[in-house]
């Protein structure tokens, strides 16, 4: 699978990291090299044996359904940019 | 050219736990904004996630409930995209191995049983709340609904038309509730539905492009925002259009859906397991508790009132549609006996439920609790009362004048079912319009029921009907 300077645009965009024009070549040749490395894990026969969705071999703690957290808003909202009637405020977004 | 309608519903149920589902935050609804929003749910730099054990038992509930496959290995997700009101830029979701998988509901339409697969469900947690009223021209974010745990059901494209999908709706949200894991309640956002509608020529097979109406927090938004959705698709398809499969709005003071977003990179979610959570393993020992904890079904509840209680399908239907008034029912007929079961019944549905429409209250609320209900249905079983005076002593009742004995005594409303006392009024009357009774007597039959009017007006209403009626008619035929 090869990957064309669009794709590296896009993927750029979806990611909202800021790549240079100058910059695309190098990551596309970056990418590309790591798509190598995984199309040469591609090719080794996994018949039988079940995707990994992790790389620690233990399973998930569950916790009791307690509620545990206090209200702490005024020290999270005393270091957040802006903050108005409890809320957060960002820039506006439109749906 | 005919059209055939296909929609697949996918239901976002709020899980009914106390805390959030990777943290111990509170859940509770209408808190002031941001106080139940931890660092968890904030995302702040560090911070892990923890599963809720809840959770998970309310998705296993579920499952069973539906007889669907209990995954005992499940995997949660990233799914990637930026929007304001979801600060780690990702949902944690579920996505190639959800916790519940296939299973079905029987839903009924008219007189028509079918039976809805589901495809799976998944756990979820919800994100934040976007306020975009002006503060001077930015957005105010509430992150207290972030992290709240969701089941998302999606079913299989099997339901046809408005009618199934809300039946299908409704069918999945009294079951949630009588599961005990969703409050259901739909104006907090408790549950809430995506519809995927699409349109074919009727007897071909292949899906025609869909598209996916967002956020119907209403069963009547649902019903119509697919009755739009499918003449919209129908119009475009026959003025030689294509339909672009995209995501839209429904709209629901114009009665209308429309396009929500155009761009299509917003659909790639780029999901991947979430490296802070490992796979979640449930044990047979888990599944087999909550086996036990299963409460009797809709379904089989409907049958049940049908056998022990001779209810009609129609009636045991209208009475399982909710836990609550389920409940409400058996009280009613365990305090009143089986054999008043119909009587009950009626009352259920009739007056009370009549009531609480009128004055907007749920059963959980009603002011007539089912213990005095029942009080009056027995009254009426031994002739106290005629069923028409009891509407008055249910008034009485519903304005909280105390129970159906205290009502009859305070307004003298006993039943006359003293034969001389009613023989007695009805000479009275007969002596006292002699040209009716003639007439009455030449072939006039209609006047019987001028007979009974003055009978139960020189009463007040109180005259048992059925004697009055077989006394009457002795003594006009003389």
């Amino acid at each position: 699978m090869s990957l064309t300077e669009a794709d590296v645009k896009r993927i750029a965009h979806l990611a909202r990291i800021e790549i240079e024009d100058k910059e695309v070549a190098p990551v596309l040749g970056q990418l590309s090299n790591i798509l190598g490395l995984v199309e040469q894990m591609q090719a080794v026969n996994t018949d039988g044996i079940a995707p990994m969705a992790h790389a620690q071999d233990v399973s998930l703690r569950l916790r009791e359904d307690r509620v545990t957290e206090s209200d702490q808003h005024e020290a999270f909202q005393a270091v957040a940019p802006q903050v108005e009637a409890g809320l957060y405020l960002v820039p506006k977004v439109m749906e | 050219m005919q059209w055939e309608v296909v929609i697949g519903l996918e239901v976002h149920a709020q899980l009914s736990t106390q805390s959030k589902i990777f943290s111990g935050a509170a859940t509770a609804y209408g808190a002031a904004p941001n106080t139940q929003a931890c660092a968890v749910d904030l995302a702040l730099p560090g911070v892990l996630p923890v599963m809720n054990k809840g959770a998970t038992e309310r998705a296993i509930k579920f499952g069973l409930a539906v007889g669907a496959k209990i995954n005992r290995t499940s995997v949660f997700a990233r799914k990637n995209y930026f929007y304001p009101d979801l600060p780690k830029g990702y949902q944690i979701s579920q996505f190639e191995l959800p916790i519940v998988e296939g299973g079905s509901i029987t839903i009924q339409v008219g007189d028509v049983e079918k039976t809805i697969r589901i495809t799976r469900a998944h756990l979820e947690e919800d994100a934040g709340k976007s306020l975009h009223e002006d503060f001077h021209g930015m957005t105010g974010i509430d992150l207290n609904r972030a992290s709240t745990p969701l089941l998302e059901i999606v079913s299989e494209p099997d339901l046809r038309g408005s009618a199934e999908a809300v039946a299908y709706a409704k069918t999945l949200h009294s079951l949630v509730q009588y599961l005990d894991i969703c409050d259901g309640n739909m104006q907090e956002g408790s549950f809430r539905c995506d519809a995927n509608v699409s349109v074919r020529p009727l007897g071909t097979d292949k899906l025609g492009t869909r598209c996916e109406i967002k956020n119907l927090n209403s069963f009547r938004f649902l019903e119509r925002a697919v009755e739009y959705e499918v003449v919209r698709q129908i119009e475009i398809i026959e003025a030689g259009g294509k339909i672009a499969q995209e995501t839209r709005l429904y709209d629901s003071d114009k009665d209308e859906t429309r396009s929500m977003r155009s761009k299509e990179e917003a659909f790639d979610y780029r999901y991947f397991p979430d490296p802070d959570l490992l796979p979640m393993k449930i044990s047979e020992a888990m599944i087999e508790e909550i086996q036990k904890t299963l409460p009797e079904l809709p379904q089989a509840k409907r049958g049940r009132f049908m056998r022990e209680f001779g209810l009609s399908s129609y009636d045991a239907n209208v009475l399982t549609a909710s836990k609550a008034m389920a409940a409400y029912f058996e009280q009613v007929v365990n305090q009143a006996g089986a054999a008043n079961a119909k009587s009950a019944a009626n009352w259920v549905m009739g007056d009370l439920a009549g009531a609480l429409k009128r004055d907007n209250l749920e059963i959980a609320h009603s002011p007539v609790s089912a213990d005095r209900l029942a009080g009056l249905v027995k009254r009426i079983a031994d002739n106290t009362i005629s069923s028409k005076i009891a509407k008055e002593v249910f008034e009485a009742m519903w304005q909280g004048e105390g129970d159906a004995d205290a009502i009859i005594e305070a307004k003298g409303l006993k039943q006359i079912t003293d034969t001389g006392a009613i023989e007695k009024i009805i000479d009275g009357i007969i002596a006292a319009n002699p040209d009716q009774l003639a007439q009455y007597r030449s072939g006039k039959d209609k006047l019987f029921s001028f007979f009974i009017g003055q009978a139960m007006k020189a009463t007040q209403g109180k005259a048992n009907p059925q004697q009055l009626n077989d006394l009457l008619k002795q003594k006009l035929a003389g």
